[in-house]
């Protein structure tokens, strides 16, 4: 039986270290923001897994083509996990955006583009993983997961770019900032720093993750072969 | 290169093309001549098309003002739902009777199967538009014969049978193929559907063309795509 890399506990162990030095730099660290107080403090994780979210998910469509094109049962394990922790992330960004749009927008929902666009990419996701329920052959079922990943994922910017043409209210911190956006602010140096290091929190979470659920699967796949070993001895 | 291989080159490349062709007006023609002896598809599309605007009216409260308003977002809706059914039919066909294995075992490029089946489903989709167009002119007494309005249908449902027949071929080989052609469909038609509907919008409420363009736009944009991308991974759908 294999055994578990030297790594993977050392990862985990620094994974939670960073995370619990992010809380402390959002929550306490950070500056207050002048207009909206604290509740902006919601922003650094708030983006931080919308980011994860797109990067899962940009990682699915890329090991599906990768399997297309060479073929390999660990792509498909790559996309699979890649893609389960893309759609809880989705939905913490979702989550947190409305907590912070309560008091800011005064509504926990709009129809922004980015909303919207979220939210379809999160139901596209949840149908891939639909679609491999249904499907009891593993080849098949990692070439269908593959396509409709590579289909999900154009068609993602296509329903950005077709939303945005109706006027936005989100803002945009990060790059030009439209003043017209309600709840826009400037981010001050200090700001910036804890933005930067909640992304790298997220994106390093997202990878503990990853290796730990692809670790998971593998140990499924063993238990099954294990089994079916058992029945025909 | 001489100038012999050349010429041998090029009109085998045209022999071939011509043969491409060829198969995918017989896999057009095969579905054709099916649907024309059966008559099965194209009704049962047509009643649920009738009944879903027979239901807006009721739903809506379709008096004239709201009328202009809403009438494109009530044909899209309904020409989304009639070609699930469609969609679905022309694949589960193929599907259960073993057809599919059949023309799988053609020597014909699998390209040419997707095109074939994909044109199909296009015939039948705009000849259920054809008929619920008038019908709804007269209905409720708005004029939808309009040059633009017929364009934006016709790139609409391009578009809209491209990736509907690639999911749809997928749809039909999982154990929940019925429920999952529209979970799978709908997400990704998003764009496509919201600017056929703002462009249709735009053409029956006189709007000046440039504000129609940048949605007609997209809709050509998304019809190169998918059917880029679908002729590129069709062959991994359908692969044994």
């Amino acid at each position: 039986m294999e055994r578990r890399p030297k790594a993977l506990p050392v990862l985990n162990w620094l994974t939670g270290a960073v995370f619990v030095a992010a809380l402390y730099i959002v929550l306490f660290w950070a500056p207050q923001e002048a207009i909206m107080g604290d509740v902006q403090r919601v922003f650094y994780f708030h983006v931080a897994a919308g980011w994860v979210g797109a990067l899962a998910f940009l990682v699915t469509a890329i090991v599906g083509g990768i399997y297309l094109a060479r073929g390999g049962q660990r792509w498909d394990r790559v996309a699979m996990a890649s893609v389960e922790i893309g759609v809880v992330f989705t939905f913490i960004n979702i989550v947190t955006g409305s907590i912070w749009a309560r008091p800011i927008w005064n509504t926990w929902w709009t129809w922004d583009p980015r909303l919207v666009t979220a939210t379809i990419m999160e139901l596209i996701y949840i149908a891939y993983m639909m679609l491999r329920q249904g499907i009891e052959d593993r080849d098949r079922r990692a070439r269908f997961g593959a396509v409709y990943s590579i289909v999900g994922f154009i068609s993602v910017p296509l329903t950005f770019l077709s939303i945005r043409i109706f006027r936005t209210i989100h803002p945009v911190v990060v790059g030009s900032n439209d003043p017209t956006a309600a709840g826009a602010f400037d981010m001050t140096v200090d700001m910036r720093a804890a933005f930067f290091f909640s992304l790298f929190t997220f994106t390093l979470i997202y990878i503990t993750l990853l290796w730990n659920r692809l670790r998971l699967q593998q140990k499924m796949e063993e238990i099954e072969e294990r089994k079916l070993r058992a029945l025909s001895a | 290169m001489t100038d012999y291989t050349k010429q041998k080159i090029e009109s085998r490349a045209d022999g071939s093309l011509r043969a491409y062709l060829r198969s995918i007006a017989a896999i057009v023609w095969k579905d054709l001549a099916a649907e024309f002896r059966s008559r099965e598809l194209i009704g049962a599309m047509l009643v649920f098309a009738a009944l879903v605007i027979v239901i807006f009216n009721f739903a809506l409260e379709l008096d004239i003002r709201t009328r202009e308003a809403v009438t494109s977002g009530v044909l899209w809706v309904t020409f989304a739902f009639a070609g699930t059914l469609g969609l679905n039919r022309s694949m589960a066909i193929e599907k259960d009777r073993g057809c599919l294995d059949g023309l799988l075992l053609a020597p014909v490029d699998r390209s040419a199967i997707f095109f074939g089946k994909a044109i199909g489903n296009l015939f039948f989709m705009l000849i259920v538009e054809a008929i619920i167009l008038p019908m709804y002119t007269v209905l409720y007494n708005v004029n939808l014969f309009q040059p633009g309005l017929i364009l934006v249908i016709l790139l609409g449902s391009i578009g809209y049978t491209a990736v509907g027949t690639l999911l749809a071929s997928m749809a039909v080989q999982a154990r929940t193929r019925d429920v999952l052609l529209p979970i799978l469909l709908f997400p990704v038609l998003i764009p496509l559907l919201l600017a056929a509907v703002k462009a249709s919008n735009g053409f029956l409420q006189s709007f000046e063309i440039a504000e129609i363009m940048p949605w007609v736009n997209i809709m050509i944009a998304y019809d190169v795509i998918f059917i880029a991308v679908a002729f590129m991974v069709f062959d991994f759908v359908v692969e044994e």
